[in-house]
């Protein structure tokens, strides 16, 4: 049995390497066939697929439910840009944005698990940091607001914020082209980290902790410190996203700190399901399409173009009422299912055992 | 063997506002030594419990495992020191199999190999070998308290404590935890916490009485049994 123990970490970590690589594939093959402006669009949508991942990390594995991811990203492409504008090298503008959403997201969770927060609290708490984040942002229009050589500029945001450049040419910023490479290779790569980290020991006692605090507590596991670094982690993948879209974007306003885009990350993670790395990505790629196509306002119903975010609302309903689960894990499951039904003689005895086990 | 308890408390007292739940417990329980907690409902034995394994701070007072104060630590800590303990209410990971949530109680002590071959021992030594794929929170209600009980071995504890191990089991389950604490008891000491007089009867040796809080009685089981003075607190008569 030990060895089986060993084989369902290896072949988690397996899993999570082939997944990274097929993310690799993907992302030559749609560098080669998409058009331009293509490109474009999707690097956003990739940058958006790391903050998914950023909650599903937090809440789907670790089980801290955040209703202000958005915080974290604000902080990370607020301090990118900021520091872009102070004449920063572009690289260290960007790990310093994370390092700051990371280090936020360590202060703000210590005082949370620390102190003993529950779930609901811990819900109201992140939701009221990210509004706070707001309207402070918001009410920084007047010229006295500025951080060095850059404005804050209240709710009209920062413009202009500086693209991230090559280490080894610094004055010249990477084309559209590249940054989808950066975005992309980001992704991957806090795929992988993250992937990877969930197949570890430290892995396994966050989901202990998920699973039951106080039974990981009399096992000996320090359940708060767990928690406060995985929210940390969490946090500082978010930063990034928010970094890359500063870059993006040449541009960040208060929005980035909005309810809106917390709740999209929610959405995401539900749509994709909850408890695993890859389904909030292609949950979230998946919605931001489909919002992209409703905007464009071609698909009418008697008439009148449909509001995206009726639709998004139905979806959700949808989704949470027939498809619990979410999408990865129904697909798994379905896949499985045909499996199974594929080499009925061979798999028939052991069917009971396999039905409980979790991929 | 030492002369050192393996745990002591010394003057423990537990308020919660006005209510005193536990008032000046002093106890101690020897290495290698199988103790019962009895009393009626409220009368502090789960407050107590709770004090020894730090999900409760007491109010004054000394808790001492192996002769170092330990008061005030919190839980894991004291888990940390090789304490098992096992809450009344089944108390794991139910969204993990069985096997995941043995080999997370010997993890703490052992790197990922170890780990594995010795959650298969405990299991097997419990006879829940056969559950290991099972998800927990699928379990019947007895399969789950030996998976806690295989958990808390895992963690591979100087001292166990048990909080109502046989609540709500059957007779043949009982007798076989009956079976099972009997042969802990032989490495390891053991403090439980129950209510079943025929349970008691099969398994103790020395037994602590608590009424209201404090300790009535700390005797011999047969002496205990046959008091007066526990049979009145059981069924409420007047003292005469």
């Amino acid at each position: 049995m030990e060895r089986l123990m060993e084989n369902d970490a290896l072949r988690g970590r397996l899993l999570v390497a082939l997944t990274a690589l097929i993310g690799v594939g993907v992302m030559f093959w749609a560098a080669a066939t998409l058009e331009f402006f293509q490109i474009f669009q999707l690097t956003e949508f990739l940058i958006l697929a790391i903050l998914a991942i950023s909650l599903a990390f937090i809440w789907g594995h670790g089980g801290i439910l955040c209703f202000g991811q958005a915080a974290f990203f604000g902080l990370g492409g607020y301090a990118y840009a900021l520091l872009a504008l102070n004449d920063f090298d572009t690289g260290g503008a960007l790990f310093l944005g994370v390092a700051i959403a990371g280090g936020f997201a360590a202060l703000l969770g210590y005082f949370m698990f620390y102190g003993r927060l529950s779930d609901v609290y811990m819900g109201v708490v992140t939701l009221s940091v990210t509004l706070i984040f707001q309207k402070l942002m918001n009410s920084t229009a007047g010229s006295a607001y500025t951080v060095g050589k850059a404005r804050l500029g209240g709710f009209n945001g920062i413009p202009s914020v500086p693209t991230l450049s090559s280490p080894a040419e610094p004055a010249m910023p990477l084309m559209p082209e590249q940054l989808y490479f950066v975005a992309f290779g980001a992704l991957i790569l806090v795929y992988l980290l993250l992937g990877l980290m969930t197949h570890s020991s430290f892995g396994r006692a966050a989901a202990a902790v998920r699973e039951n605090e106080t039974r990981a507590e009399l096992i000996g596991y320090d359940v708060r410190r767990i928690k406060l670094v995985t929210f940390a982690i969490g946090g500082a993948v978010a930063g990034l996203a928010g970094a890359l879209m500063a870059s993006q974007r040449a541009f960040i306003d208060p929005n980035a700190f909005g309810l809106v885009l917390s709740a999209q990350a929610l959405i995401w993670v539900i749509v994709g399901g909850l408890g695993t790395l890859v389904g909030p990505i292609l949950g979230c790629i998946a919605l931001q399409y489909l919002s992209l196509w409703l905007s464009e306002g071609q698909f009418r119903v008697m008439g009148a173009a449909l509001d995206n975010n009726l639709v998004l609302g139905v979806i959700l309903m949808t989704m949470v009422l027939a498809v619990p689960k979410g999408l990865a894990p129904t697909i798994r499951d379905g896949v499985l299912w045909l499996w199974r039904r594929a080499r009925p003689s061979s798999d028939a005895p052991s069917a009971p055992a396999a039905a409980g086990e979790r991929a | 063997m030492t002369t050192t308890p393996i745990i002591e408390a010394r003057n423990l007292v537990m308020r919660f506002g006005g209510v005193v739940a536990v008032n000046d417990v002093s106890l101690s329980v020897a290495d290698g030594e199988l103790r019962c907690l009895i009393g009626p409902n409220g009368a502090g034995k789960s407050t107590f419990f709770k004090c020894l394994t730090g999900q409760l701070t007491p109010t004054s007072g000394e808790v001492l495992f192996d002769g170092k104060p330990i008061t005030g630590l919190k839980s894991h800590e004291i888990a940390r020191l090789r304490v098992g303990i096992k809450t009344q209410v089944p108390n794991l990971f139910n969204g993990l199999t069985a096997r995941e949530n043995v080999w997370l109680a010997a993890r703490r002590n052992h790197v990922d190999r170890a780990a594995g071959k010795l959650a298969e021992a405990v299991m097997e030594r419990f006879g829940v070998a056969a559950l290991a794929k099972r998800v927990v929170g699928e379990l019947a209600h007895g399969q789950r308290q030996l998976v806690e009980l295989a958990c808390v071995l895992a963690g591979e504890p100087r001292l166990i404590l048990l909080d109502e191990p046989a609540a709500g089991m059957t007779d043949e389950e009982v007798e076989r935890i009956t079976t099972v604490i009997r042969e802990i008891n032989r490495t390891t000491a053991l403090v439980v916490v129950e209510h079943d007089m025929q349970f008691i009867r099969q398994i103790a040796r020395t037994v602590t009485v608590f009424h209201q809080g404090a300790v009535l009685v700390e005797d011999h089981v047969d002496a205990v049994l046959s008091n007066p003075m526990v049979r009145d607190v059981y069924l409420g008569k007047k003292a005469a």
